[in-house]
């Protein structure tokens, strides 16, 4: 059941690099974090890796598997072939610190531009009452468990610096687009979603999508609402009227 | 002197799991500067595998439900071992605490009616659990860090700065607790990232560091649970509780090896999952106590109709607490009725439609489907026991969280007393908010006391904790921490495991004093920069101290109680139930255990109980006056 698999692993910091070649042991049933780890234990003892639950739960072994976005501990090695090589590199949006390890302070610094829930004024702890329903849309979205894997595939920043300063990504659109289908936040977050998140960056490739672990529509469920409901503001014929007539001056 | 940076906060957090992140917002909202230490990213920590939910008696799925009805289940699951003072808080305040919760954003599952929908667990009489599907804890973790940044963004709006009076510092590991006389003056540590030490002065820290489980091969635990604040708050002076008591959860993952340990969650048999043999017979009949044996169905008949009309029938056995379903799936796989791969059947595939499963298990779906390539839909799981988590922990005053030592606090799965000797599903998410709250305050109010006079760090003795924690790049030629750490969780398995035997446990401690001795020449290789190897090294020194606990403890208790099975001693014994073991470190820091009276219960909690059911665990002299 064991076979001797090859590995391609990049080590190097933030100074620099190269893809190193491995042989390593792999058994039955194992995922690349495994083997990850037998390299760890028997080859490589400094290769700095990221992992917590090895259970897909804490999204924290993100990297890039033969090029695609993946949790190293939900990649069974029964999905490669045995001669194939296995090539594992750090997620390319976010700087690397070490090997496998990649700096994504970015993520939370977007985190906190996005303001908190703000609790309705007039119920107290205990009072709130919501329909299985109406919190199921936003319940979708806080399956997310910030393995920041969109964030790394989306292209809008992955091979765009430039970008990071004025789009959240997809993971923090997906958070406003959350807080905004709460049903009971009290916020209005439309405009900052599309002038100050740049939700217009996006143009719905559905990468992210595609590589969300929780499997979550990001795109058709969170995005794509969020920027019809930003429309439906910004071109609304009365919405426009109202907001000239307020304007005038008096 | 030691070259590091330094910090200055009013307290010191350790920990940003459920307990820790609750205790820094009530500290910072007491008006502290506090600070939050974890060891890996923000909002990773392990409080996000809890998958069933939170006990608290709001009563909304069965208005019969109340706080002295969660006291007295409380108190039945740890086997009346607890600290009744605490069980009591418990259940009085976790409503509140999750209330509070959707005040912060939290998006539970809502009955018909609106309210937070309650599911049914083990020992649980009435349908107790808030929950959202069977990812409460991932909910529960993400509205504490949404709080926390919304703290951060009140501060930025007043001060300009998110970090002003609320910052965590993330993959940062504490390898030391700075004391000045008898009290906390700070910690000391380093970033994993650089490897570079860091210091905190402050009066108060918190201990939030979670469990011990990487101490065992088989466990539910992330790498995480290396016993870190067991081990630094007995270096510190304070005393551990209970120790001898493990919980294995009944039903982890067998199979595949790889993912040996990962944990079932209990939901699977409170929606209707059913253990089975390699026969195809439901053994939980066979196996229910004398002490449950009232509350609990006799026949497959009267078990089924109770998830439909639990007023008139009783509770299936499956749903006993957990630490008598892993005894007993032990015993079926030692008879030989167990699965291919060393476990029992769970079934629920024959018990609910597929839809039905996918929707209120979707995390079981996908993570059989994805690790094991099993459809639980269409086929039975294979589980077995697995080490899930410590009873035992640093002894706490229950209203403050404050240790012996003072300035040092606990909460959460870090501190003991709460579960006594087995904790029920759904009272580790409520015990982090209720005493994670506790120890904030508690802290926030030492801190008002001391006033201007603050504890001093001596620099000598920060010097010496930057000596020990270089100690293992100073020898050559030594062995792998990797493999001293297999051996370790192998001898823990095999010797402090499930059932103990006075012999095996003498081994074990016989064991622990080798790898004391190998622990201090092991080498690590590499530099201080993100080096696992040198982590693993420091860490394995706190899960050695643990280990010398549990095995020490679970020695001198000559009876068989919750998390705690004794081959040689297999009955409950109503004078153990008094004694509380308590770990300290003597001079040389070596473990010492010795006994300690626990405080008879108070005389009106003693009253919601039967005299017959309080027969069963207290002595003649203990039992109320008739």
């Amino acid at each position: 059941m064991s076979y001797t698999g090859k590995f391609r692993v990049w080590r190097g910091d933030s100074e620099g690099g190269e893809l190193k070649d491995y042989e390593v042991e792999v058994n039955e049933g194992e995922v690349v974090l495994d083997v990850i780890h037998r390299l760890q234990a028997t080859q490589t003892p400094d290769m700095a890796v990221r992992w917590n639950c090895k259970a897909g739960k804490c999204g924290s072994c993100s990297a890039e598997i033969n090029g695609m976005p993946k949790l190293m501990c939900m990649c069974r090695m029964n999905t490669f072939a045995e001669d194939e090589v296995v090539t594992v590199t750090p997620m390319r949006t976010f700087p690397v610190i070490r090997d496998l390890v990649t700096d994504v302070s970015f993520n939370y610094q977007k985190a906190r531009e996005v303001p908190a829930f703000k609790p309705p004024a007039d119920l107290k702890p205990g009072e709130y009452r919501m329909q299985q329903q109406d919190v199921e849309r936003s319940q979708e979205f806080r399956k997310c468990i910030e393995c920041f894997l969109c964030q790394d595939t989306c292209h809008v920043i992955r091979d765009h610096e430039e970008n990071k300063e004025s789009f959240s990504g997809p993971r923090f659109l997906m958070r406003i687009a959350e807080l905004d289908m709460h049903p009971l936040d009290a916020a209005d977050r439309q405009h900052a979603a599309q002038e100050q998140h740049g939700l217009g960056f996006c143009n719905i490739t559905k990468c992210c999508t595609e590589v969300c672990p929780e499997h979550i529509k990001i795109t058709d469920n969170a995005l794509i609402p969020m920027k019809e409901r930003v429309v439906d503001r910004k071109y609304d014929p009365i919405v426009w009227l109202g907001n000239k007539i307020r304007r005038r001056p008096a | 002197m030691t070259e590091l940076e330094r910090h200055s906060y009013d307290v010191v957090v350790i920990g940003a799991g459920g307990a820790g992140l609750r205790a820094a917002i009530e500290a910072r909202e007491q008006g502290k500067k506090t600070a939050i230490i974890c060891k890996s990213l923000f909002g990773k920590a392990h409080t996000v595998m809890a998958e069933g939910g939170c006990a608290a008696a709001m009563g909304n799925a069965n208005s019969n439900d109340n706080w002295q009805v969660h006291y007295r289940d409380t108190m039945r699951g740890g086997k009346f071992l607890n600290n009744w003072r605490m069980a009591e808080l418990h259940a009085q305040e976790a409503p509140d605490r999750v209330w509070e919760l959707e005040t912060y954003g939290a998006l539970f599952d809502r009955t018909p009616d609106g309210r937070i929908s309650q599911r049914n667990f083990g020992g649980h009489t009435y349908p107790r659990l808030a929950h959202v599907g069977d990812r409460t804890g991932l909910e529960l973790i993400r509205t504490l860090q949404q709080k926390i940044v919304s703290l951060q963004q009140e501060d930025f709006e007043a001060t300009g700065d998110y970090e002003a009076n609320l910052k965590v510092y993330a993959e940062c590991t504490i390898t030391e607790l700075l004391k000045d006389g008898d009290a906390i003056s700070g910690a000391f540590g380093y970033w994993r990232e650089s490897g570079r030490f860091i210091l905190f002065e402050a009066p108060a820290v918190v201990l939030a560091t979670g469990g011990v489980g990487k101490s065992f091969k088989v466990t539910s635990n992330s790498w995480e649970y290396t016993g870190d604040g067991h081990a630094l708050a007995m270096r510190a002076g304070a005393t551990l509780i209970n120790m001898e008591f493990i919980q294995f959860h009944p039903t982890g993952m067998v199979w595949p090896p790889s993912v040996k340990g990962i944990l079932v969650t209990e939901s699977v048999r409170g929606d209707g999952g059913v253990l089975k043999n390699s026969e195809g017979k439901r053994f939980m009949f066979e196996y229910v106590p004398d002490v449950f044996r009232a509350q609990y169905a006799e026949t497959e008949d009267e078990a089924d109709r109770w998830y439909k009309d639990p007023d008139n029938n009783r509770r299936p056995p499956e749903l006993l607490p957990r630490d008598e379903v892993a005894r007993a799936i032990n015993s079926e796989v030692k008879a030989g009725r167990g699965t291919p791969h060393g476990g029992v059947f769970l079934d629920v595939s024959s018990r609910l439609p597929a839809e039905e499963i996918t929707r209120r298990l979707p995390s079981m779906h996908h993570q059989f489907k994805e690790l094991a390539d099993v459809d639980i839909t269409a086929e039975p799981m294979e589980v077995g026991p697995t080490c899930h988590y410590v009873m035992g922990g640093v002894e706490v005053d229950p209203d403050t969280a404050s240790s012996v030592v003072p300035g040092l606090f606990a909460a959460g799965e870090v501190a003991g007393g709460m579960h006594g000797s087995n904790r029920l599903g759904g009272n580790s998410l409520s015990d982090l908010l209720v005493f994670g709250r506790r120890a904030g305050m508690g802290a926030a109010m030492y801190v008002d006391g001391l006033g201007a006079a603050r504890p001093k760090i001596d620099e000598a003795d920060v010097d010496a904790a930057a000596a020990d924690a270089l100690a293992p790049f100073e020898l050559e030629g030594g062995e792998n921490p990797y493999t001293i750490h297999q051996e370790l969780q192998q001898s823990m398995n095999d010797l402090v495991g499930i059932i103990r035997k006075e012999e095996e446990m003498e081994q074990a401690l016989g064991r622990l004093s080798e790898f004391r001795s190998r622990i201090a020449k092991m080498t690590v290789e590499g530099h201080r920069q993100f080096n696992p190897g040198w982590h693993l090294a420091l860490d394995l020194r706190n899960m050695l101290t643990v280990s010398e606990c549990v095995a020490g403890a679970a020695l001198m208790r000559q009876e068989s109680r919750g998390g705690h099975t004794r081959d040689d001693f297999p009955g409950m014994n109503p004078e153990w139930r008094k004694k509380l073991l308590v770990c300290a470190l003597d001079a040389d820091g070596v473990v010492n255990v010795t006994e300690k009276e626990q405080i008879p219960m108070r005389e009106d909690l003693l009253e919601l109980f039967e005299l017959d059911e309080l027969k069963k665990y207290l002595t003649e002299e203990e039992l109320p006056a008739t």
